[in-house]
């Protein structure tokens, strides 16, 4: 079913491409990483913090900004990357024909997939980049173990630009994708572990939030920015492998069958 | 003998139905083709199977005697391809899109600069190099697409409608750009809805309708064999004309309103025609591919 004649190293030809276009706007896309854990940080550390004192969680007691910190970057790397492979590449795709030009030279389709999605996990890894400098200069984030926060980022940006990707090779307008952001990726935000622990929520919805792939990465974030975390970070680990290649997989599937006639 | 496509039996099925059924042709070293056909015919089809963007259903498709299923990524890096829809990318400038398109043939920098310079100054394009592809006139971005279809400094061109949609002063230009790229003996696969670009640059055209070859030949050679020399077209006929020409088995097409009686100067029936006939309007011209195309293919309309 899937050829490897089909992947080479071309594909960073393709990455490349975004990368020529990314810095054409970099100054304006480098402004919500850095301003939106800022508002966060503000609104949740001003306005709520007398309605919480401490979060108990992996049995320490964590202020509540100082809870929700790691977890911002976490939240960051899913919309950056789901977006871009959402939004960003069904324009491309779609509208542009850009996927059409590249197809009429050596290029297979799976790399320009596989270019989208390692594209989108570039951007997640470059947002939580500025969100580390920030949230660090603000003594949320101990170092140098904080620097893992970066390799993770582009880590789990390729987790939600397969997903990303996959929609997008199933759905058949842009606006459809409302569907997806709907039923998943809002749900994940809010119950991933990421505004209150797991354990708040009832006992019959924790195993959910568990089989959040944002769950674990904001695990991971924790883990990487203060050193505490839940559950063993081999299994947040595997997870997300697991569902890197589960999505990538289907993705191509997916793409292959809707552009290819 | 140098084929550079070979063609047989090539069949292409949507849902059951078949867009190209069952095409054989062959394209030699140096020749530019046309593939000329109504709208539906099956042309871009054909082509993107060419190129490998489309698995045919069935049949025999070699491109510098590889199999596209096998060999597609060597034969797409020594093709150049205008596609029928704009494909430029409209996020980089002008010079840009040549540049990264180059990285996607994997041309290192330096080359790739000095050929999209090339190509600018060769399709005029230089004073837009940076310029949004947005803001080029719909000559200018054929023209870019042209440009960008030979960074790969390609053996065979393959162009689909590259002058669809264009003033005459663009369409022009474009033809006399590709007359050069003719002259310096590239490969070239066509397709175009006019007929005098046809005529004027094809050493050799195949009619396609419904995804069936109709007629294979040079333009000269089938202007001959299906339209004759010359062309008379008279307005308004009765009915004893149509008599008269019945009897002396002149060819003709009834519009209705209007006849076309193709070469009626074979059968000696010029003059005869002209003195009797022509009581409204009557023109006599020389007749071109599209007379062929039209005979060949039907005057209803396929939208
Ligand atoms: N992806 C597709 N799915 C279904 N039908 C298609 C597809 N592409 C082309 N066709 C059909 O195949 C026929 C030939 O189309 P095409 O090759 O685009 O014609 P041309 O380029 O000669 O105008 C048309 O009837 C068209 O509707
Ligand atoms: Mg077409």
């Amino acid at each position: 079913m899937i050829n490897p004649a089909l992947f080479s190293w071309r594909f960073l030809n393709v990455w490349k491409r975004n990368l020529v276009v990314y810095k054409k706007i970099w100054k304006v896309n480098f402004l919500t990483p850095l301003f939106e854990p800022l508002f966060y940080i503000l609104a949740f550390g001003l306005g709520f913090s007398g309605l919480i004192r401490k979060v108990h969680y992996d049995g320490v007691e964590l202020s509540y900004t100082g809870f929700i910190a790691p977890a911002l970057i976490a939240t960051a790397v899913m919309w950056n990357a789901f977006f871009e492979t959402t939004y960003a590449s069904f324009v491309r795709m779609y509208f542009q024909k850009t996927f059409d030009g590249m197809l009429a030279t050596p290029l297979s389709l799976e790399e320009i997939i596989i270019a989208e999605i390692a594209w989108s996990a570039t951007k997640s890894a470059g947002a939580a980049t500025i969100m580390l400098l920030v949230l660090g200069l603000m003594g949320f984030i101990h170092f140098p173990m904080g620097l893992l926060l970066i390799p993770m980022a582009f880590f789990g940006g390729l987790a939600f630009g397969a997903i990303g990707m996959f929609f997008t090779g199933i759905t058949p307008t842009i606006d459809m994708f409302n569907l997806p952001i709907f039923l998943f990726i809002t749900p994940m935000f809010l119950f991933s572990g990421t505004f209150f622990p797991v354990s708040n929520l009832p006992a019959w919805a924790q195993p959910v939030a568990l089989a959040f792939p944002l769950y674990h990465l904001a695990e991971l974030a924790r883990l990487f920015s203060i050193g505490t975390c839940e559950v063993s970070p081999l299994i947040s680990i595997g997870y997300l492998t697991v569902f890197i290649i589960f999505f990538t997989f289907l993705a191509l599937i997916a793409m292959r069958k809707r552009l290819i006639q | 003998m140098n084929k550079i496509i070979e063609i047989q039996n090539l069949v292409k099925q949507f849902n059951g139905v078949n867009a190209v059924n069952g095409l054989s042709f062959s394209v030699e070293k140096g020749e530019f083709f046309g593939l000329l056909g109504p709208n539906g015919a099956g042309k871009t089809t054909t082509i993107r199977m060419l190129y490998g963007y489309s698995p045919p259903t069935s049949g025999m498709l070699r491109v510098f005697g590889m199999d596209i299923s096998t060999d597609s990524r060597k034969i797409k890096s020594r093709i150049g391809v205008c596609q029928q829809d704009n494909t430029l990318d409209p996020d980089l400038s002008v010079e840009q899109n040549l540049l990264v398109f180059a990285g996607y043939f994997s041309i290192p920098k330096k080359e790739a600069v000095e050929r999209s310079e090339e190509l600018l100054d060769f399709f005029a394009l230089s004073h837009k190099k940076d310029a949004k592809v947005m803001e080029l006139s719909g000559g200018m971005v054929r023209r870019l697409i042209l440009a960008r279809s030979l960074i790969n400094r390609p053996e065979l061109l393959i162009l689909d409608e590259p002058t669809t949609g264009l003033d005459p002063q663009s369409r022009h230009q474009v033809w006399e750009k590709l007359g050069e790229l003719k002259k310096s003996g590239l490969t070239v696969v066509i397709t175009t809805h006019y007929m005098e670009e046809a005529t004027q640059l094809c050493d050799r055209l195949v009619i396609v309708d419904h995804g069936n070859i109709l007629v294979d030949g040079s333009p000269e050679r089938l202007i001959e064999q299906y339209a004759g020399r010359h062309i008379v077209e008279i307005e308004g006929p009765d009915q004893d004309l149509i008599e008269y020409l019945k009897n002396h088995d002149v060819e003709y097409d009834d519009l209705g309103k209007r006849l076309i009686l193709y070469d009626p100067e074979r059968k000696g029936m010029n003059s005869a025609i002209r003195s009797q006939y022509c009581n409204e309007k009557c023109i006599y011209r020389n007749s071109t591919l599209e007379d062929v195309f039209l005979r060949l293919t039907g005057r209803e309309l396929r939208e």
